[in-house]
């Protein structure tokens, strides 16, 4: 009997040596002409457990972890292919507590399937949600969406339903759908993860926006830095193609959707809607100003859907099982899950999808296991670079959109990056200043400019030069950015540094050497 | 590189992106891609055959980290400086080697081995710090781990 064993392709297990796990375990079972079969699946996201290898078992799938290709002799002499003992031997990967405990609605298929076999898709459930939708008129599809309650996953919260009613009432020879791949955010890895290891999901998804919308064509923005999700999506694009998911008669129902992946190059402006457009038109990625929104005026001047990977991943569920199901989670006016990704120094960091109205200390200690230093946790920057850095006294904020708005936070696309008590406030502050500058498009002042003071001011600050009043003079510069900016970068970029002068001014008022 | 060997490369990416719309990034990925960089007498060809003016072809390239106008060292290493690795000492690493390789971030060793870059997240946070060596991805790098992943380039030399 053929033994199917699990090794992921994901890009993080890969890096910690999937690769030669793989060739080891194949190495060895020829060898030993044990019939195996490998499958490369997407990570469960217990990214401290990879590579993280599975067996299918009588018991169900039994994991190892993490392993490493010295490690493989002594697994086969374990028989781990029967989930025989081992030091590794981490149990039932259901039963693993951090899994266990999650709410995987978006997530529900990665790590488990062969993230480019369409048979395994289909039989996990996948395309009800396609099929569900070709059977309703596009106002219903819509409907279900906006009543669902799902808001933008990219950071903007602005509820999916609403943006896409907004392109629908548009009449047009040409609509677009496009996925913001451009996860720039240090920090993230959803749409990564979510991308090589179930990319049928954001396929369906964008399908279901087009004919909801009346678009035909789709295109994925991707950053240039993810070269293995390029791979997995253009595969499993072409494989959706050849079974007529994608094309000009989808299903036999007479509608059609194209869709293509273009590749970034290293901006992360791109991310911001409008920038990503004009990059999508092959121009220089400055954004650009509203209104016009994007849903009336966008791609190529068209009416176009921009919506970040994991809102669209979100969609098939919400029709496959209607709004209700999906609406049933969350909190206050943050509905349905959020697949948080624990990063920076943590013990535990992986990707933990959950209804909103958790916790923030629930995450870092109960999931996470404190930092991985083992020194405490002094500052957590949630919701990416222009996130604020929230110290401890507001870890029991709960993590839902509105909440974290009332203390001046951000959940954005639900990053968050852990820093033990050896950070340098003052430091991190210098470096999202920097980091605008050398994000910054240039077309507004505040923005360009004002990211460069930013950072000479915090320097002088830092020497000791005139100090009160360069603290003052960049609370002053803060408020002229988060005022005048044109987009979210500028705007938000003093999100991080205001509150890292708030929380933590010793770290700016130190005597240094 | 010799003028016709560009404009032989440019006129195959052409005829391969140009007729989609908004391709000059497609192009511009493709020259790189086959040429290692986008030469500076790539720019007006590339304009001349999209019909665009060469002043945009400029701005295109200037404003995407990705594009270079010059050629690479024989292997690119990127090293992430974002959030994330600086909370597990992205920083330190990233002083070690400019140290070890002795340059500085974006230029090339004197012997063209190695080129070295900055990258804002390559989405391996929870797996930081973070190191790309020609295009294949290394987690929880630490100095001496960097150290045996250059050494192990090019054995011999």
């Amino acid at each position: 009997m053929t033994t199917i064993v699990y090794i992921p392709r994901d890009a993080s297990a890969l890096s910690l040596g999937a690769e030669g796990v793989a060739q080891a375990i194949a190495a060895q079972a020829a060898a030993r002409k044990i019939d195996i079969r490998i499958v490369r699946n997407g990570s469960r996201g217990l990214c401290w457990l990879e590579p993280m290898v599975e067996v299918q078992t009588a018991a169900g799938r039994i994991a190892y972890g993490p392993v490493s290709a010295h490690d493989v002799p002594s697994l086969y002499l374990a028989g781990f292919l029967s989930g025989g003992a081992h030091a590794l031997r981490l149990g039932v990967t259901e039963d693993i507590a951090y899994l266990k405990r999650q709410e995987r609605l978006t997530f529900a298929r990665v790590g488990i399937t062969d993230p480019v076999s369409l048979a395994d898709y289909v039989a996990n459930g996948g395309y009800r949600g396609l099929r569900r939708a070709l059977e309703l008129a596009p106002e219903a599809i819509v409907q279900e969406v906006t009543d669902s309650g799902l808001r933008g996953r990219g950071g903007a919260a602005f509820p999916t339903g609403i943006k896409w009613k907004t392109v629908l009432d548009q009449r047009a020879t040409q609509k677009y759908v496009t996925a913001n791949a451009d996860e720039g955010d240090s920090g993230t890895f959803a749409d990564r993860m979510l991308m090589e290891g179930d990319p049928l999901l954001l396929i369906e998804g964008m399908t279901i926006a087009g004919v909801a919308v009346g678009a035909t064509h789709g295109y994925i923005y991707l950053r240039v830095e993810y070269p293995h999700a390029l791979a997995v999506l253009n595969a499993a694009i072409a494989v959706a193609y050849r079974e007529h998911y994608l094309g000009r008669d989808i299903l036999g129902s007479g509608q059609q959707f194209e869709l293509e992946v273009r590749v970034g190059a290293g901006a992360y402006i791109c991310g911001e809607e409008t920038s990503m457009l004009e990059s999508l038109e092959g121009k220089r990625g400055e954004i650009r100003v509203r209104p016009p929104l994007p849903a009336i005026k966008g791609l190529f001047g068209m009416p176009t859907i921009v919506n970040n990977v994991i809102s669209l991943a979100s969609v098939p569920g919400i029709l496959e099982r209607g709004a209700a199901f999906y609406q049933n989670y969350g909190a206050g006016r943050s509905r349905g899950t959020l697949p948080i990704q624990l990063a920076g120094n943590v013990k535990r960091g992986g990707l933990i999808e959950k209804a909103f109205g958790v916790t923030l200390r629930d995450i870092l200690y109960d999931y996470g296991g404190g930092s991985a230093s083992g020194r405490p946790i002094r500052a957590v920057q949630v919701g990416g670079p222009l996130g604020a850095y929230m110290p401890e006294s507001q870890f029991d904020t709960a993590i839902d959109y509105e909440a974290f708005s009332a203390v001046g936070a951000l959940v954005g696309h639900g990053g968050i990056v852990v820093f033990d008590d050896t950070v340098d406030m003052a430091h991190m502050a210098r470096y999202a200043m920097e980091f605008c500058a050398h994000e910054s498009c240039g077309k507004c002042t505040p923005c360009r400019i004002g990211s460069t003071r930013g950072v000479e001011v915090i320097d002088r600050i830092v020497r000791g030069v005139d100090r009160e009043r360069n603290i003052e003079l960049l609370e002053d510069l803060c408020d002229t950015m988060l005022q005048g900016s044109l987009c979210g970068l500028g705007g938000m970029t003093p999100l991080p540094v205001q509150s890292a002068l708030k929380y933590f001014p010793e770290d700016f008022r130190a005597v240094r050497s | 590189m010799s003028d016709p060997t560009i404009q032989a490369t440019i006129e195959k990416v052409l005829a391969r992106h140009g007729g989609r719309p908004g391709p000059l990034l497609e192009v511009l990925h493709g020259v790189q891609d086959a040429l290692g960089y986008v030469p500076g007498e790539a720019v007006p060809m590339i304009a001349n055959g999209l019909n665009l003016s060469i002043a945009d072809v400029h701005g295109v390239v200037t404003f995407y980290h990705h594009f270079r106008d010059r050629p690479a060292g024989r292997h690119v290493v990127q090293i992430c400086r974002a959030e994330a690795c600086q909370s597990m000492q992205g920083a330190a690493l990233a002083e070690h080697a400019r140290r070890q390789l002795a340059i500085e971030f974006n230029e090339t060793t004197r012997d063209q081995r190695i080129s070295l870059q900055p990258i804002y997240c390559f989405g391996n946070c929870a797996c930081a710090p973070a190191v790309m060596i020609d295009g294949e991805l290394h987690g929880r790098v630490t100095p001496e781990r960097f150290d045996a992943l250059i050494a192990a380039l090019e054995p011999g030399k």
